[in-house]
């Protein structure tokens, strides 16, 4: 496959690709320089407009359908750095900016800089952060140059790891800690398969690559590595083990992006490394590897969210679990010798997933935050009660298990029924008897969950604390776009067609 | 046995040190100090990317040699933030363990707040 080299020339509007990143990093920066209060006001000042900025992208790219390039410094890779956005980078983009406003607004209760002090350290932190990841995941989307990747990961973890630790009791202190020693191994494996395909190939974009690259053992190597070290920080079984206590140990806004987000940026660079940068590799059996991983992650993670006790561990185990779907699309999808037709559903499909378990996954951290607050604590079996007190959330609970279980009308079923169609057009079975398991494994976990809510208290239900309708209508908004996107199916795969590696046959890039 | 060859093979070594010390060390601060060997491993093969790729009257590459100087800026924040985090998790609790199984539930009864 020799990629256009149309696909490589600055395109207008690339400017929009340098704010996305720019506006957030800009805020944090005024953040610094303002600090105290303003802090909290300036991150939601930033959330309108980097919303306005993945909506303007997502709208050029729909209507252009041709992806946007730009060249920073105006120097043509391989001298320069490129950015690009695909349609798989404008529906990531625009997930996270949706995501990142409507935590922000849920979490100002919950981090207001209380009104004696000047500044203190919790919402401080957790603001500038929200505002740094923002601008790190922009970085990973939108990257054409594999060390800018790499840097825009770095970034991801270091916004990620201190919101694990927000509050700073010694257990959360230790999960941060495992967390940034995963993180840390998967970063350097990364950077070490970076040197090697720059010794390789003299060139770090990722279209020159797809163009130079060729099957023999240093490629192999180096995207061996490369994948090992983004397994670690995408959390894909066997590599999880940082992720429950992590998430489910921080603050709830802070679980919500790290589950919904954070865990998405080292997925999207695994499909950029594979589709993009290596699509000779594609073919390989190592794909067959990623489905066995997804498949034992997917198994693996429902059983044990079944076991739970307590919600937010209950949940964390949900995304170990829904994190395995993603990489099916390697074997689904990979192999130039499959139809085109079916490699661009499975895209679409695993896009889909991406984007409606984000928004499904905040909307469950973010409720599970309020439930704790109204509770006092989050044991499931001392759920009863809750459905009466906070309604909306509990609805929104259960139409985020929809989509988590991939019942129609949801994004999850989008995803899973494209998945699932696939397997069968490719003959790979297996997979499809794998996800109707998972389906019904996510269905008994989410069954623990509404069953109790919604069942009568033998004691009438005493609130610790309870929490504002904004909030609920919040996480109600989240679990609502989670459903949406099953019902935009042809908007979504017009976007994912954008400059899609698996499209190139049958739309011109 | 030319200099590319012995730094590259010197640069392999310390990965595979490094790697092993991450996996296999239980000690926070040794699984750091591990990281901070692979790290040197890999600048180490940076450093023999950019020989081989000497052209033009240049003594190397100079697109490696940047990037190491990225990367040791990374690995540098990486290990000032992994020290604070061990630094107050010493504060917190006098000892600075991973408790290998903390992540399963052994204690089912404990509240989250």
């Amino acid at each position: 496959m020799t990629p256009p080299l149309l696909a490589d020339m600055p395109t207008a509007g690339g400017y929009l690709l340098v704010l996305a990143i720019m506006v957030p990093i800009a805020g944090v920066l005024f953040q610094f320089v303002l600090g105290g209060r303003w802090a909290g006001r300036i991150a939601l000042l930033v959330m309108p407009a980097g919303l306005a900025i993945a909506v303007a992208i997502t709208v050029r790219l729909t209507e252009s359908g041709r992806p946007l390039v730009y060249h920073l410094a105006g120097l043509a890779p391989p001298l320069g750095l490129a950015l690009r956005a695909d349609g798989f980078s404008a529906l990531m983009l625009l997930t996270s900016a949706l995501i990142i406003a409507a935590i922000g607004l849920f979490a100002r209760p919950d981090f207001a800089t209380p009104a004696a002090s000047g500044e203190a350290r919790a919402p401080f932190v957790f603001w500038t952060l929200l505002l740094a990841l923002w601008s790190a995941l922009a970085v990973v989307f939108l990257g054409e140059d594999l060390f800018t990747l790499y840097v825009g990961l770095e970034l991801l973890t270091f916004g990620a790891v201190p919101l694990v630790s927000l509050d700073g009791r010694a257990e959360t202190i230790t999960a941060a800690l495992r967390y940034l020693l995963f993180a840390l191994f998967g970063s350097a494996l990364f950077l070490a398969g970076t040197v090697l395909l720059y010794g390789e190939y003299g060139t770090l974009d990722i279209s020159l690559l797809a163009a130079r690259t060729h099957p023999d053992v240093t490629s192999a190597i180096a995207v061996a590595m490369m994948t090992a070290g983004l397994l670690a920080k995408a959390a894909l079984f066997p590599f999880h083990l940082w992720l429950p206590p992590a998430h489910a140990g921080a603050p709830a806004p802070a679980s919500a992006l790290l589950s919904a987000l954070v865990v998405k940026g080292p997925f999207f660079l695994v499909v950029r490394l594979w589709f993009d940068a290596m699509p000779v590799l594609t073919n390989l059996p190592a794909a067959q590897i990623l489905g066995a991983l997804g498949s034992g992650a997917v198994l693996f993670g429902s059983v044990l969210a079944l076991r739970q006790s307590r919600l937010k561990p209950l949940i964390a185990y949900s995304t170990v679990a829904q994190i395995g779907y993603l990489f099916l699309m390697f074997p689904l999808a990979g192999g130039e010798a499959l139809p085109a037709s079916v490699r661009m559903a499975v895209w679409t499909g695993g896009a889909a997933q991406a984007a409606s378990h984000a928004f499904a996954k905040a909307a469950m951290f973010a409720g599970a935050g309020l439930i704790g607050q109204t509770l006092g604590h989050d044991r499931i079996s001392d759920l009863r009660g809750i459905g009466t007190a906070l309604p909306l959330t509990t609805f929104a609970l259960a139409l985020s298990g929809l989509s988590l279980m991939g019942l129609p009308p949801s994004g999850g079923f989008l995803a899973k029924w494209l998945l699932l169609r696939a397997s069968i057009a490719t003959a790979q079975w297996w997979w499809a008897g794998l996800m109707l398991t998972g389906g019904l494994l996510a269905g008994g976990y989410i069954f623990r969950i509404v069953a109790p809510a919604l069942s009568a208290p033998e004691v009438p239900l005493a609130a610790v604390r309870t929490p504002a309708r904004r909030q609920e209508m919040l996480v109600l908004a989240l679990a609502m776009l989670s459903l949406l996107l099953g019902v935009v199916p042809l908007g979504l795969s017009t976007l994912l067609a954008v400059g899609s590696p698996v499209a190139t046959q049958i739309l011109p890039r | 046995m030319t200099a590319d060859v012995l730094f590259g093979l010197a640069g392999a070594v310390l990965v595979g040190l490094g790697l092993y010390g991450l996996v296999a060390d239980p000690l926070p601060l040794r699984k750091l100090l591990a990281f901070n060997m692979l790290g040197g491993g890999v600048f180490l093969v940076f450093g023999v990317v950019a020989r081989r790729g000497a052209a033009a009257g240049l003594g190397g590459d100079p697109v490696p040699q940047a990037l190491v100087i990225t990367g040791l800026v990374v690995a540098f924040a990486a290990t000032a933030l992994a020290v604070a985090l061990l630094r107050l998790l010493f504060e917190r609790t006098g000892q600075t363990l991973l408790d290998p199984h903390a992540e399963e539930s052994s204690h089912p009864d404990q509240t989250n707040e």
